[in-house]
């Protein structure tokens, strides 16, 4: 069962064949989705409502987060950090550093000034920390250091982009022994 | 960085000679002292509320638990790591939340002997109060930065004065006691 939300055509009911609620509808006929509207313009749901359009392949899929979405779920995070070091028993809390779940575990690093920096892992990945460290001295090169970026705007460097990228890739290379193994 | 054999290198000097033209040009921009002044706090402030992540990023201090060590932090470790000198810290009141920097070295006015006559309330290196006071308003600890004395002035030392402000709320949005 099909139902739109959003900007997209998303599973409501209905999982087999690894497709899953939430999934959304990515492509049909290999032409992928814009949105709700099909590569060539028509409305999703209306194509696939339409018998005199079968048969039809669709692909499903978890659809990207888009930019608006990051920000959304990254305040919500924010507010549970929030919430999180003072409901704790232990006075002077830092907050939420870890949050393990059974396909992944997300690791924050807050710093003494207030940024956070999230990281969503395999739950055997080793060497976060190290590189969430690392991550915060890209951060204080290639994004604080440009004088055209501005504070708490979304970060658009492409030095910062790149050394970014080296740094996820040095650190998914060392699998689950972390670095230098 | 910056010194080699009492000599500042290539590098070091070039950073020198850069602020001296800043300072030099916003006296031709603002006729007087106090708004020369308030321009390179100003600046300074700018660069301070980014180079303190850096600082943080590059030393991997712990939080400070007192203004004393603070200074102590600002003196001994940011001073050293961004001019290569490191000022003396004392501190100057009853309450514990004022402190004096005194600097015996200040790479800054290396080419400097003294101020020109017209010149007479310019605070030189006031750039470095406004470093100051906008990194610690990044750590939650909003204080005030002005230079107390001043050897370009013909004082006798050259001091930093740095006042702690009330606490403000953390990073989590908690306001604490000090």
């Amino acid at each position: 069962v099909l139902r739109p939300h959003d900007e997209r055509v998303v599973v409501a009911f209905g999982q087999r064949d690894g497709i899953r609620v939430g999934h959304a509808v990515l492509a049909i006929n290999g032409a992928e989705v814009n949105g709700r509207f099909t590569a060539d313009g028509k409305d999703v749901l209306e194509f696939l409502g339409n018998p005199a359009n079968y048969p039809v392949s669709i692909r499903f899929g978890r659809h990207r987060l888009s930019s608006n979405e990051k920000l959304m779920l990254a305040s919500m995070f924010h507010s549970l950090f929030a919430i999180g070091s003072q409901l704790s028993p232990e006075v002077g809390s830092s907050g939420i550093e870890m949050l393990e779940t059974d396909t992944f575990k997300l690791h924050c690093f807050q710093t003494l000034t207030g940024i956070k920096f999230v990281v969503l892992a395999d739950p055997r990945q080793a060497g976060i920390d190290s590189l969430l460290r690392k991550i915060y001295e890209i951060y204080s090169d290639f994004a604080l250091k440009n004088p055209f970026y501005s504070l708490e705007m979304p970060i658009r460097c492409e030095l910062f982009d790149q050394n970014l990228k080296l740094a996820l890739e040095v650190a998914e290379k060392a699998g689950p022994f972390g670095p230098g193994s | 960085q910056g010194r080699e054999g009492g000599r500042l290198s290539s590098s070091g000097e070039l950073f020198v000679l850069t602020y001296g033209a800043l300072v030099a040009q916003l006296c031709k921009d603002y006729e007087k002292d106090e708004d020369v002044n308030t321009c390179l706090d100003r600046m300074g402030y700018g660069i301070g509320v980014r180079l303190i992540d850096d600082f943080l990023a590059r030393s991997a201090v712990k939080k400070c638990r007192s203004y004393s060590e603070t200074a102590d932090m600002i003196a001994q470790v940011a001073f050293k790591m961004y001019l290569g000198v490191t000022p003396t810290v004392s501190c100057s009141s009853a309450a514990g939340n004022e402190f004096s920097l005194i600097l015996d070295k200040n790479p800054l006015v290396d080419f400097v002997e003294e101020l020109p006559a017209e010149r007479a309330s310019l605070c030189y290196c006031n750039l470095l109060c406004g470093v100051i006071r906008g990194a610690l308003e990044m750590v939650h600890l909003p204080a005030e930065v002005t230079f107390l004395q001043d050897r370009l002035k013909g004082d006798a030392v050259t001091e930093i004065g740095i006042t702690f402000l009330r606490k403000a709320e953390d990073r989590n949005g908690l306001v604490t006691t000090t």
